[in-house]
């Protein structure tokens, strides 16, 4: 106990900055998702196309969004990657392609705990790297309380 | 050991791109939710699937605690010869479920 034992003021100046540092943030941020993007690229350009997200805009129930990711063209894509950037975490899936998968069609259902925009960024074999992105507006929030 | 249902066709021309479903019964807990004392509902999700062909990879999957409960996963494979489609996933507390279904090309 003596070990631990700190001047009252000491004491106080601990206690408040604990207090300060406690509260976790609930939701990641738009910051947070384009720094995970950012890990992904490296230093290649990231375009815009090719990529297509098709997910409900106005989601009823986020408990269980359906989402389907296409990409287009004969070129064959290594992985691909959904974020949702207002997710207290905000990776959803990655998906990583073998020497037997055909056409790239994806579709699962995910999680979405409020109105937020969901990122798909595919990884091309060729090294280039394209992505989309959808702002949808959820009514009812998964629970993550 | 979880309910799973997997919809492969029987059978596909040589060179044809296939459809594969995949649901597993799984309450993908998320480890952000609270009981009713406060505490955190620890994490448990399955959080790795590999399908393969004849033991060729078709796909894998890194899932995360935003996939929904019951998981499923939609993709596709090019039918290149008869045999077995395996599908494996890896729960949080070590559980390695693998489902085969057979399947025929002509």
């Amino acid at each position: 106990m003596t070990a631990l034992r700190l001047p009252r003021r000491q004491f106080l100046a601990v206690a408040a900055g604990t207090a300060l540092l406690a509260p976790v943030p609930a939701f990641a941020t738009e910051t947070e998702v384009a720094s995970l993007i950012k890990q992904l690229v490296g230093g290649s350009p990231l375009r815009q196309g090719r990529v297509k997200l098709d997910i409900p805009l106005l989601v009823e129930n986020g408990n269980a969004v359906p989402i389907a990711i296409a990409v287009d063209g004969p070129d064959k894509v290594a992985s691909l990657h959904v974020f949702a950037e207002r997710n207290p975490l905000p990776h959803v899936v990655t998906v990583t392609f073998g020497p037997r998968a055909g056409p790239c069609r994806v579709a699962t259902r995910m999680r979405l705990a409020t109105s937020q925009t969901v990122i798909a960024v595919a990884s091309m074999a060729d090294g280039s790297f394209w992505s989309d992105s959808l702002d949808l507006i959820v009514t009812l929030a998964a629970c993550v309380e | 050991m979880p309910r799973v249902l997997i919809n492969v066709p029987k059978q596909a021309k040589k060179g044809e791109a296939i459809d594969i479903k995949v649901l597993i019964s799984h309450p993908m807990e998320s480890g952000q939710r609270h009981d009713d004392s406060g505490q955190v509902i620890p994490r448990k999700i399955i959080n790795k699937f590999v399908c393969a062909w004849n033991g060729e990879e078709v796909m894998s999957a890194e899932l995360f605690p935003a996939i929904a409960a019951n998981p499923f996963l939609s993709f596709t494979a090019i039918a290149t010869e008869s045999g077995t489609i395996s599908m494996t996933w890896v729960d949080d507390d070590g559980a390695v479920q693998t489902e085969l279904v057979p399947i025929m090309v002509t």
